[in-house]
C-alpha cells in the first residue's frame, strides 16, 4: 500500500496521496505502533483500530502533516496502565498533526504532549485516570507546549493531578467543546498569548478555568485571552496536587481564575455553585528574581456572567472570616487589589497598566495593594459596579482553514 | 577537500591502510538492516575498530544504566573535524560516531565476559545528523537495526559483588532525537572541546592534541576549555557536578532542547541563579515535585525537586524521563555534595 500510493502521489504530481496504515491491537503493539509512528510519511493517516492497547512505554510522533486516529474515545484505548518509562503517554512534536477518536488511560505522566509543534489538533479524545482523582495520576491531560495554531476540541479529561487540558508557552490557540472534571485544574491556559476558550464544561475540579502567568520562562508575559460560554460549575475538589506546583495554591471552590495576565475577558459563562470565589483575580505572590516579570492582573473584564450558589464556603485562608463580614457569601468577583510590585534589582514600584472591570457582579476588593503582602494585611470591601469602561477585546483566534478543514474531517 | 589532496594527506600520515569502512552505505537514504553493512568493525563481534576508526573517552560521560560504553568515530579519508567553542566538534558530511553498549557479568572483572547490547550510531548525512540504533544478537555476531527501540532483560554482578537486574531499553528513534535535538537540528552530544580535551581513558594521550596531529582536527586553540571528571576527586564539587548536570541533563535542558519550556538550563556556564534551578519554582513538574517548592533549594539537597527526580526510577517523576532505568547512585551523591555545599 505504501509504495503504491507514493507512486500514486509521484505519477499525479498533485498534492500528496495520502496512505491509511491500520494498527490494531494484540501483542507487540508497543511496537507495531511505534514503529507506524516512525516510518508514518507526511499526509499519512495511522488508523487504530477498536481495542485495548497495552503499552509498556510511551509513544512519539515526530514526522509532520499526520493523522492519528482511533475508532472513538470509548472504543480504542491506549492503555498505559503498566507504563515502564518516559514521561507521557503519547508525544507529539512535529507540525499540522491530528491525534483524534481516542482515549490515553492512566499515563504515568502526562497523557498527550506536543512541543514545539505549529499546527496541532486535539480532536475528539478521552484522557482519563481511572482510579478517580489521586496525587499518584499523571500530571496533564492534553498538554501543548511551546507550539502554535493550537486547536482542542471535544475532549474529555478526568483525574490529572495538575490540569487536565493544559496550554503552556503557546499561541493563537482555541479550546471549544471539550469537558474536564476531577482534576485539580479543568483547564490551564498558561504563558500564553491569544487564546478563546469557550463553550466548555469545568466541573468537580479543584478550579475550572485558570489563566496564569509565571517568571523565568522562555515565554512569558501572558495576554490576550477570551473566556466565554462556558459552563463552570461545581468545582470544589480537595486540592490533590503535589505541593511546590502552582496549582497547588488554587483553593477549593474557584471557578475561574486569573493571575498575572494582561487583556483577559471573561463574559457570558455560566458560573455556579463554586463555594470560594468564582472569579478569582490575583498577581502572583511568591518572591521572584526575574526582571522582566509583571505579576499584576491588568486590562481584565468581566461582564455579562450568569452566576448563582457561588461564595458560600470559600476554602482560601480567611475566607470564612471575609464571607462572614460582607454577609456570608462571597460576591462573585474577588479582585486582591495589588496594583504594585518591586521590580528585582530596580527597587522601582510599577503600577498596573490596565484597569480591572467588572460590570456583572458587585466587587469584591481585598486592596492588598502590593505584590506580596501578606493576605493578613487585607482589607476587604465590597465596591459597587465599576462604570463600564472601554477596554477593547482580543480579537477572535481564526485558526488556518486547514487546520479546521481536518477538524471536520475524519 | 579534494581527492587528490585527500590522497596527499593520507600519505603524508603514512602507510595508512586502505579503509575498511563503507562511507558511501553510511551515506545512504536508507539505513542498513544490518551493522556488519557498514564495516566498522574489523570483527563479526563488534569488539576491534576497523581502520581509521578511533576510540574516544569522554571526561565526563552520560549515564545510562551502568552500562559499559565504547565510542568511536570515523570521518571520510582526508577530513577532519573543525574546533568549537560550544556544543560538540564540527565534523565533516560522512562522519560516523559509533557507541557500543556492553555489559560485564561482572564489574569486578570488567574485561571477560563482555556482551554487547546495542551499537548507536549518528551519521552526518548531507541533510544533517541522522540516528540509528542496533541491537546485538545472543550470538554476539550482529547487531540488527532496530527503528522503534526494544528492551533487553540484563543481568550483571555490581562493583560490590551484588547480583543486579534490569530492563535495559534502546531508544527507538525519535526518543534518539529528543535528546540530540537543539532547535530544528540534529547533533552530536558528547565529543565537545571540553568533554575531549583530557587524556584517552583519563590518563593517555590529550585527545584534542592526537586528532590535531593525526590531521582528524583543526582549529585548536591553545587553551582549550576544559570540562571536568565528575569522578575526579581532586576537582572541585562545583565543578564536577555541573559537569555531571551538564552532560547527563544539559542536552534536553538549553534554551534550544527539548526541555526549553521548563526554564532550567543544566550548562556549566549556566550565568542566572535561577535558570540552574536555585530557588526555581517548577512550571510543569506535575508529581514530579515530590512535594518540594525548589529545583534546587541551597544547602538542602533533601528539599530539591531536581535530586529527588535524579533519584526516583518512577515514569513521570524521574528524570532522565528515558536512557536510565535505575538511579545513578554515585551521580545523586556528587549532587547531593553539591547541593549541600550551596549557600
Amino acid at each position: 500500500m505504501r509504495i503504491s500510493a507514493f507512486l500514486l502521489a509521484v505519477v499525479a504530481s498533485g498534492p500528496a496521496v495520502a496512505a491509511t496504515i491500520t494498527v490494531a491491537p494484540g501483542g507487540d503493539a508497543q511496537e507495531r505502533l511505534q514503529t507506524a509512528l516512525i516510518e508514518a510519511k507526511p499526509g499519512d493517516r495511522l488508523q487504530l483500530s477498536a481495542g485495548r492497547y497495552a503499552l509498556a512505554g510511551g509513544l512519539s510522533l515526530d514526522v509532520a502533516g499526520v493523522t492519528v486516529a482511533g475508532a472513538g474515545p470509548g472504543k480504542t484505548i491506549l492503555d498505559f496502565s503498566g507504563q515502564k518509562g518516559e514521561g507521557e503517554g503519547l508525544l507529539v512534536t512535529s507540525n499540522d498533526v491530528v491525534v483524534r477518536d481516542l482515549a490515553v488511560e492512566n499515563a504515568k505522566g502526562n497523557g498527550i504532549k506536543s512541543k514545539g509543534s505549529d499546527g496541532i489538533s486535539f480532536l475528539n479524545l478521552r484522557v482519563e485516570w481511572t482510579g478517580g482523582p489521586k496525587a499518584s495520576n499523571g500530571a496533564y491531560g492534553v498538554y501543548p507546549v511551546s507550539s502554535k495554531h493550537v486547536l482542542i476540541d471535544n475532549v474529555f479529561v478526568k483525574g490529572a493531578s495538575d490540569a487536565g487540558i493544559y496550554v503552556g508557552q503557546s499561541q493563537q490557540i482555541v479550546v471549544r467543546n471539550s469537558h474536564a472534571t476531577g482534576n485539580v485544574a479543568g483547564i490551564e491556559i498558561e504563558n500564553s498569548y491569544n487564546a478563546d476558550v469557550h463553550h466548555n464544561v469545568a466541573t468537580g475540579n479543584t478550579g475550572g478555568i485558570l489563566v496564569f502567568d509565571l517568571p523565568d520562562l522562555p515565554q512569558q508575559g501572558g495576554h490576550s485571552i477570551r473566556l466565554f460560554d462556558n459552563e463552570v460549575t461545581a468545582n470544589n475538589h480537595t486540592n490533590f496536587a503535589g505541593r511546590g506546583n502552582i496549582v497547588a495554591s488554587v483553593p477549593p471552590g474557584t471557578g475561574v481564575m486569573v493571575m498575572a495576565n494582561r487583556n483577559v475577558h471573561i463574559f457570558d459563562n455560566d458560573i455556579a455553585d463554586n463555594g470560594g470565589n468564582a472569579i478569582m483575580l490575583v498577581a502572583y505572590r511568591n518572591a521572584f528574581t526575574d526582571r522582566n516579570y509583571n505579576p499584576l492582573p491588568r486590562s481584565i473584564v468581566v461582564r455579562g456572567n450568569s452566576y448563582s450558589g457561588n461564595g458560600a464556603a470559600p476554602k482560601f485562608p480567611g475566607g470564612a472570616q471575609i464571607a462572614a463580614a460582607v454577609g456570608g457569601t462571597l460576591p462573585a468577583v474577588m479582585w486582591d487589589g495589588v496594583t504594585a510590585f518591586s521590580v528585582p534589582g530596580g527597587g522601582l514600584a510599577v503600577k498596573a497598566d490596565g484597569a480591572i472591570v467588572v460590570s456583572d457582579s458587585p466587587l469584591l476588593n481585598l486592596n492588598l495593594k502590593t505584590q506580596g503582602a501578606s493576605p493578613d494585611t487585607a482589607r476587604p470591601e465590597v465596591a459597587m459596579m465599576p462604570a463600564m469602561a472601554s477596554a477593547r477585546e482580543p480579537a477572535a483566534i481564526v485558526l488556518p482553514a486547514a487546520q479546521e478543514a481536518r477538524a471536520k474531517g475524519r | 577537500m579534494t581527492r587528490a589532496a585527500g590522497l596527499v594527506a593520507l600519505l603524508l600520515l603514512g602507510a595508512a591502510p586502505a579503509p575498511q569502512v563503507d562511507g558511501a552505505r553510511l551515506l545512504a537514504d536508507d539505513p542498513a538492516p544490518l551493522l556488519s553493512a557498514y564495516g566498522l568493525f574489523a570483527d563479526t563481534g563488534g569488539r576491534v575498530p576497523a581502520a581509521g576508526v578511533t576510540r574516544y573517552t569522554l571526561n565526563t560521560p552520560l549515564f545510562s544504566d551502568y552500562a559499559e560504553k565504547f565510542r568511536y568515530v570515523w570521518m571520510p579519508p582526508g577530513t577532519s573535524a573543525a574546533y568549537a567553542d560550544d556544543g560538540a566538534l564540527t565534523f565533516p558530511v560522512g562522519t560516523a560516531i559509533v557507541k557500543t553498549f556492553a555489559y560485564p557479568a561482572d564489574f569486578r572483572a570488567p574485561n571477560a565476559k563482555l556482551r554487547l547490547i546495542e551499537t548507536r550510531l549518528l551519521v552526518r548525512r548531507a541533510t544533517g545528523w541522522v540516528p540509528l540504533s542496533y541491537v546485538w544478537n545472543a550470538a554476539q555476531t550482529e547487531a540488527v537495526l532496530k527503528r522503534a527501540g526494544a528492551r533487553v532483560p540484563v543481568a550483571f554482578v555490581d562493583t560490590r559483588g551484588a547480583a543486579q537486574q534490569l530492563d535495559y531499553a534502546v531508544p527507538n528513534t525519535n526518543q534518539c532525537k529528543q535528546c540530540h535535538q537543539q532547535g530544528n537540528d540534529v547533533t552530536p552530544i558528547g565529543p565537545t572541546a571540553g568533554n575531549l580535551n583530557g587524556g584517552l581513558d583519563g590518563h593517555g594521550a590529550n585527545q584534542l592534541m592526537a586528532w590535531t596531529a593525526a590531521g582528524r582536527l583543526t582549529g585548536v586553540p591553545t587553551t582549550p576549555p576544559r570540562l571536568a571528571r565528575w569522578d575526579d576527586a581532586a576537582a572541585p564539587v562545583a565543578a564536577r557536578a555541573r559537569a555531571y548536570l551538564e552532560v547527563n541533563c544539559g542536552h534536553c535542558h538549553s534554551r534550544a532542547g527539548f526541555a526549553s519550556n521548563s526554564g532550567l538550563y543544566l550548562q556549566h556556564d549556566e550565568p542566572d541563579p535561577a535558570h540552574q534551578g536555585i530557588g526555581k519554582r517548577p512550571v510543569a513538574a506535575g508529581r514530579g515535585s515530590g512535594e518540594l517548592d525548589f529545583a534546587i533549594a541551597s544547602g538542602n539537597p533533601d528539599a530539591s525537586i531536581l535530586l529527588h527526580r535524579m533519584a526516583s526510577n518512577e515514569p513521570g517523576v524521574m528524570m532522565p524521563q528515558f536512557g536510565r532505568t535505575v538511579a545513578h547512585k554515585e551521580g545523586v551523591a556528587l549532587i547531593r555534595a553539591y547541593i549541600a555545599e550551596l549557600k
